[in-house]
């Protein structure tokens, strides 16, 4: 009677070996070597995916290299930092693409990044002149909303209101990290009193991107921290126009997003062409409507339809990459210190 | 043997981080300040979460009705949603603009906010109310039937009750299961920072977080992953200390028949009791499910290989715990207790230094993107491994004590043991480990963020992926994939362990 029992214990042990046999077994399959050259980026997760600007890229870029492009996934741009300092000289990667402003420094620090040969009309609102990191695309934070919220027009008035906002850890989040400049570049010393009273306003404070979007598309929040381009996400792939970004007075913090080559490449002729074509129409058309950015180099043909609703700060705001590290800690303290209370 | 390689990974993964590490600060007041938080917050979500299984599991062991069984199953459910899921199907009830809230705003009541230590405690009984449920249960389940015969010929009153079998055996069961949950609630972060609204509710593995990425200080993270280990492992040797090890002798493994189940009083109060579970657990759950059915349509067709990789590396961490935790049980059955303990490292640890440390170690040998999916299977088991330990020491300790001599004076042993004493008496319990460790497995996102690359993403990372670009609707869809596919594994396993057995 108890036989049948006794049997499935055993069963199941040996199917779940016989699976495990079988995963290992494709992993080596998948890595047999490929004759053609092999051009590998690290990137950042949601570049990679399906929807993201990774297979069109992958596609257009291997059409004129004759190489295979190899895109990677790592995290967000803080994990793929991480994960080069880890790796270092020995590292598979030619090109890590997907940092920002805000890790450049600490990216040039390592030594493992040398000289580009890029030369392009960067439609940045800012001047671009970095020795080794070429520019891809970039956006503004803002404060995303619905689009029939009266919204305030600068941090003051916001903590002067009773709207609700979610924000992200600076720790562990972009974003997070960007308002933090954001506020510390438009208000100096003043910061952590601004700090003290949107403190009633912080509904919760998030791990990553990801939580305090849902939480807002959930009716958590009046208002999430994110950039002045989600409203044309939900106008052009959802159809959608009930959301827009609080423009505010004071300026908006900018984040550029950079690719950058490894000194250490094994294919540094390819990875050049690659940085060039990083640059050229034909990539940086795809990055509007599958990063949801605006492009380092406005394509000859404009940016999609729908970009011309969204809001165009007057001002620009952004602390030079030699200066990040040392602003960041600063108004780290300031922040914690003022939400802590 | 088995212990020490589980202990070797994690000591070693850490060891291998802290060698990696440059320069570095010691421990800084906002430190401290996390490890206060994250001891406290644990502390009253592990107690609060084993005091409310008590009279729960009290109420399910005496009562049959229709759908009992399959609101056992369900109490595995909140334990295996993805964080983020079950964070917004339970905002979505005792949120701002949540049931309770809209109810509350009707009939002109102000407004509660969820947001708070109160909130993180709250989200941390809504994961771990339901398992220390199915661990007290299965204290129950030890209690032979000739136990419940023998106390109502005797006219036991609640009052003997309690004193004679409820009181040794919580005794039993209710610290080791305090010691899981306070474990896992250790090492929350997502959980406790959402809730608690803010960076006053910063616990250590978010200070390991900011410790990797803002400041890259693996000296520092390795130190507070020290700290986690130590808080964890000095919970579970207080816990097992205070454990009672007597057993309740052996029986005649015959049906059990409860005869206490009598008096109006005592209705009202199971009642209650299971009536206020369920719906705290269900309300929650079917709003991920109604949001899920709504996404279902918008699936990539990526998804569909994500979850085939899940569903493979699932079963590859359940066949891993059998051959892990089988070994580690007996040997803390038979002979040292405190292996236990060395067991519930697995969830102490940070995913995050655990993946490191792997990846430290592995990337001068070979290519950590070929390993991608043994070594995520491998770490989900060694975080599964507490679970599963909880559930198979104490039966097969009862099988030590009511059989060891027995067995001995037979000449029984090796396979045969195995197969003719062991396997028939803990076939629940192993049934029930194998589910918790599949589910467990399936909804992780462990350290496949750090291996992946696009081939090999799991279920979860796919998930991540959808709502990390825009795309919440589908990341519901993915999560109520998920959902029916960790629950259905663990169904599969906990049902073929339960099957012709009482629970």
């Amino acid at each position: 009677m108890e036989l049948f029992q006794t049997c499935s214990a055993r069963r199941i042990l040996e199917d779940a070996m016989k699976y495990l046999a079988f995963a290992t077994g494709l992993l080596t399959a998948t890595a047999v070597v490929a004759e053609t050259p092999v051009l590998t980026v690290y990137t950042y997760d949601s570049f990679v995916s399906d929807w993201g600007p990774g297979p069109l890229v992958e596609k257009a870029f291997e059409a004129q290299c004759g190489c295979d492009l190899k895109l990677v996934g790592a995290g967000d741009g803080a994990a793929l930092l991480a994960r080069i300092k880890l790796e270092g000289a020995r590292s598979d990667a030619d090109i890590v693409l997907g940092l920002d402003t805000n890790l450049i420094a600490a990216a040039r620090e390592t030594g493992l990044f040398t000289d580009h040969t890029v030369t392009a009309s960067y439609t940045l609102p800012v001047e671009w002149t970095d020795p080794q990191f070429v520019p891809y695309d970039w956006g503004y934070f803002a404060f995303v909303k619905d689009a029939d919220l009266e919204s305030p027009n600068n941090f003051m008035a916001l903590a002067d209101s009773d709207l609700k906002i979610v924000i992200q850890d600076p720790r562990s989040s972009t974003p997070g990290l960007g308002l933090l400049m954001w506020v510390k570049l438009a208000y100096g010393d003043e910061a952590k009193s601004v700090w003290e009273g949107l403190a009633d306003n912080v509904v919760t404070v998030t791990k990553g991107w990801s939580e305090a979007y849902g939480l807002f598309l959930e009716g958590e929040a009046d208002m999430v921290l994110s950039y002045t381009t989600s409203p044309a996400y939900h106008l052009i792939a959802e159809e959608d126009a009930s959301k827009a970004a609080a423009a505010f007075d004071e300026g908006h913090y900018m984040q550029i997003e950079v690719a950058g080559k490894l000194a250490a490449s094994d294919q540094p002729d390819l990875a050049d062409q690659f940085l060039s074509f990083m640059v050229s129409d034909e990539f940086q058309s795809i990055i509007p409507t599958t990063n949801w950015m605006y492009p380092a180099v406005t394509p000859t043909e404009g940016l999609p339809k729908g970009f011309e609703t969204l809001i165009t700060p007057e001002n620009s705001l952004l602390v030079p990459a030699d200066k990040a590290g040392i602003v960041r800690d600063a108004a780290l303290a300031e922040w914690l210190d003022a939400l802590s209370k | 043997m088995a212990a020490a390689f589980v202990a070797a990974l994690i000591l070693g993964t850490l060891l291998a981080v802290a060698l990696r590490a440059e320069a570095g600060r010691g421990l800084g007041p906002s430190e401290w300040a996390a490890i206060r938080f994250t001891i406290w917050q644990a502390l009253w979500s592990a107690t609060l979460s084993v005091a409310l299984a008590i009279p729960v599991a009290k109420a399910l062991a005496r009562r049959r009705f229709p759908g009992r069984s399959l609101l056992i199953a369900l109490l595995g459910a909140p334990f295996i949603l993805p964080v983020i899921v079950a964070v917004l199907g339970l905002l979505a009830v005792f949120g701002r603009s949540g049931i309770i809230n809209v109810a509350l705003g009707w009939a002109g009541l102000p407004e509660v906010s969820i947001y708070g230590l109160h909130g993180v405690v709250l989200a941390h009984v809504f994961f771990n109310l339901p398992l220390a449920t199915r661990l007290i249960l299965q204290g129950w389940q030890q209690v032979p039937a000739e136990r419940f015969r023998l106390a109502a010929q005797l006219g036991f009153g609640p009052r003997e009750m309690w004193r004679i079998i409820e009181a040794p055996m919580l005794r039993r069961v209710a610290p080791p299961a305090f010691a899981v949950i306070f474990a896992l609630c250790v090492s929350s972060f997502a959980v406790a920072l959402t809730l608690g609204g803010g960076p006053k509710a910063t616990t250590v593995e978010l200070a390991i977080y900011q410790a990797f990425r803002f400041d890259f200080d693996l000296g520092r993270a390795a130190l507070l992953s020290c700290v986690q280990l130590i808080l964890v492992g000095s919970a579970a040797l207080v816990a097992l200390r205070l454990s009672g090890q007597q057993g309740f002798g052996a029986g005649l493994d015959r049906p059990v028949k409860r005869w206490d189940t009598g008096g109006y009083g005592r209705g009202v109060l199971d009642g209650a009791a299971i009536i206020c579970t369920a719906l705290f657990l269900i309300l929650p759950l079917s709003i991920v499910v109604v949001d899920g059915l709504m996404g279902l349509g918008r699936l990539p067709t990526q998804l569909w290989h994500a979850a085939w990789v899940s569903l493979l590396v699932s079963l590859g961490s359940t066949a891993l715990v059998v051959l892990l935790a089988l070994p580690i049980a007996i040997a803390a059955a038979s002979r040292h207790g405190w292996l236990e303990a060395a067991g519930l490292l697995g969830i102490a640890a940070s995913p995050l230094v655990i993946g490191t440390g792997l990846f430290i170690l592995i990337y001068p040998v070979a290519d950590p993107f070929d390993l991608a999916l043994p070594v995520t299977a491998l770490v989900n088991a060694v975080m599964a491994l507490p679970f599963a330990l909880r559930v198979l020491v104490g039966p097969i300790r009862d099988v030590v004590s009511d059989y060891g001599r027995l067995s001995a004076s037979l000449g029984l042993g090796g396979w045969a043991w195995l197969k003719l004493i062991l396997f028939p008496r803990i076939r629940g319990g192993l049934g029930f480990a194998c589910g918790l460790t599949a589910a467990l497995s399936m909804g992780d996102l462990g350290v496949i963020a750090l291996f992946a690359d696009p081939e090999t993403a799991t279920l979860p990372l796919q998930m991540y992926r959808l709502m990390g670009s825009y795309r919440m609707e589908a990341a519901s869809g993915a999560a109520l994939l998920l959902l029916v596919l960790s629950f259905g594994l663990f169904w599969a396993f906990d049902r073929g362990g339960r099957r012709r057995a009482e629970t």
